[in-house]
Order: C-alpha cells, then sequence, then structure tokens
C-alpha cells in the first residue's frame, strides 16, 4: 500500500481533517455530541489511519512507544488528579464545584480535565494495542528469515 | 443488520467476517442515531467498526485466514447461549415502554440531571463527567488496565537462543 499514489494523497488530505475533528468532538463535547472516549478514539484512528498507508516505523518516528506508553499512563493520572484536586481545595474526591470560585465554572474545569485525561488514556491505548499487533507480525516474520526454526 | 449475522454465520472466510462485522457495527450506529443516542453511535461507529475492525485486520494478518472446522459439537454452547437469550428477551418484556415518561427510571435522579446544575448544555457529557464521576474514573482505570495487560502479554521478548 505504501506505493499506492492514490492512496496517500487522499491520507495526506484526509489526516489532519481527522485530527481536527477528534480535537473538535473533545472541546465540543460540553455542547454536543461527543467526549473524551470519542475523541480519543477518533485520534489514535487517525495516526492509525497513517501507520496503515506510511507503515508502521514512520508513525513510530511519529508518535514513539514511550510517548504512547506515557500517554496511556498520565491520562488516569490526570483523572485522579483532578480528584485529588478536589480534596486539596476542601472539596470531596471528584467534587469539581471547589475547583473554581464560581462553582459552575469550577464544573466546567472539572469536567474539561476530566475528559482530557479519558482522552489521553484512550488514544494511548488503541494505540499501544495496534503497534503491539502490528510489530509482532513484522517480528514473527523476521524471526522466519532469519533463523527458520521461530 | 439480523441479515448480516446470517450472513456471518456459515462463513469460513474470516477476512469477510470482519468486513461483515465492521458493516454490522455501522448499521448498529445507524440505528442509535435513530435512537437519539449520538453519543453512543459516535462510538460505536468508532470503536466498533474502525479500531476494531482494524486490530481484527491485525490479527488476521498473523493467523490463516480460514477458519478450522470446530472440534466439538456445538449443540452445548448453542443450547446455553438459547436459553440466555430466551431468559433476556422475557426479561426484557417486563421492561416498560419504550420512552414512557412514568418509567421507574425517570423517577429517580433523571429529574435532577435534568434539572442542570452544571450547566453543561450536553447532559451525556455532564452525567458522564460529573454525576457519575467516579464510575468514568473506573472506566479509565479499566481501558488502561487493558493497555496494560497488552503490553504485559505482547511484549517483545528477547531471542529465543538468549535465553537458557
Amino acid at each position: 500500500m505504501r506505493h499506492d499514489l492514490v492512496l496517500r494523497v487522499v491520507a495526506k488530505l484526509l489526516i489532519p481533517f481527522i485530527l481536527v475533528f477528534a480535537l473538535y468532538v473533545q472541546f465540543h463535547g460540553d455542547f454536543g455530541p461527543g467526549g473524551g472516549f470519542q475523541a480519543g478514539v477518533i485520534l489514535a484512528a487517525g495516526i492509525v489511519f497513517y501507520a496503515l498507508i506510511y507503515g508502521v516505523d514512520t508513525a513510530r518516528k511519529l508518535v514513539p512507544d514511550w510517548l504512547v506508553e506515557t500517554l496511556l499512563a498520565s491520562g488516569v493520572l490526570i483523572y485522579a488528579g483532578v480528584g485529588f484536586a478536589g480534596l486539596l481545595l476542601g472539596g470531596n474526591f471528584l467534587d469539581y464545584f471547589v475547583l473554581d470560585h464560581d462553582p459552575i465554572h469550577g464544573q466546567h474545569r472539572g469536567i474539561f480535565w476530566v475528559e482530557v485525561g479519558v482522552a489521553v488514556t484512550v488514544s494511548g491505548v488503541m494505540l499501544k494495542i495496534f503497534y503491539m499487533f502490528a510489530s509482532r507480525g513484522r517480528l514473527d516474520e523476521e524471526q522466519d528469515k532469519g533463523g527458520g526454526d521461530a | 443488520m439480523a441479515l448480516t449475522v446470517l450472513v456471518m454465520i456459515p462463513t469460513r472466510n474470516l477476512f469477510a467476517v470482519i468486513v461483515l462485522s465492521g458493516i454490522y457495527s455501522f448499521l448498529m450506529a445507524t440505528a442509535l442515531v435513530a435512537l437519539d443516542a449520538v453519543d453512543v453511535a459516535m462510538t460505536e461507529a468508532s470503536v466498533g467498526a474502525g479500531i476494531s475492525t482494524v486490530l481484527l485486520l491485525g490479527a488476521l494478518y498473523l493467523c490463516k485466514g480460514e477458519e478450522a472446522k470446530p472440534v466439538h459439537k456445538p449443540w452445548l454452547p448453542l443450547a446455553v447461549s438459547i436459553s440466555v437469550a430466551a431468559l433476556l428477551v422475557y426479561g426484557a418484556l417486563g421492561l416498560p415502554e419504550f420512552a414512557d415518561p412514568s418509567a421507574p427510571i425517570h423517577q429517580h435522579v433523571v429529574p435532577r440531571y435534568l434539572q442542570n446544575e452544571v450547566d453543561v448544555p450536553n447532559v451525556v457529557t455532564a452525567v458522564l463527567a460529573s454525576f457519575r464521576g467516579y464510575d468514568t474514573l473506573g472506566e479509565t482505570t479499566v481501558v488502561f488496565t487493558a493497555g496494560a495487560g497488552i503490553i504485559a502479554l505482547l511484549r517483545r521478548r528477547k531471542p529465543r537462543d538468549a535465553q537458557p
């Protein structure tokens, strides 16, 4: 697929829109359909699309493994961090009303960060699973070529 | 949708099965849009039809494209799934009418959710992230655990001759 001109050009045209749509779903989740989970999946789908067209190695250069693993863990930490921020500011765990002087703004801020956490974890996990499957196939091929007994 | 499933059952070519399940997911997303559940429809379209199709194709790349003949006769699993389905249908008959405003679920906490004291126009987001924040934290942890499990299972091992 790497040498198909049509696919490469179409992918180049589409991927920015996919990524922007992910951001739209993320930040417009308060007003329309969408939210962290959907945004994370769409973001990951954009990068998976890139990997399908341009090869997993190119995608790995763009979004390296350590970044994916960091994303995977930091999303949960952001979410739990919002909870503990509520505790530190004198509320209950995951109590957003205390995050700002105005309780409504506090709610908005809390929901925003929670959604960011969800999106970060989901996109990290989806990408990691994809990378794992993709690289496993290639590893087997290398072993077949090299050893023969693998 | 039923047609898709019926075609899927006798098919032995796994590639066709994967494509059919993607079609099923898109039809499911359409049904969810018709039910006004746009958030769920979006998730179904992106996860069910998008990512999981890609992952299944990736898994197919690692194994053979034809399904093997089953070793055991399918009668016991078939009986179990039919009886469970019958139980579920029997239970669903006792549910209140679809969109019945006097259903118990609409009497308990829904009025408070819909008052929308958090002032977020999308009620689904408000319920998910604020009222049910604990649940969503749990879900995020589940997703994280799935990722960690995949890493633990498929982590690139050292070549065999390096091991004792």
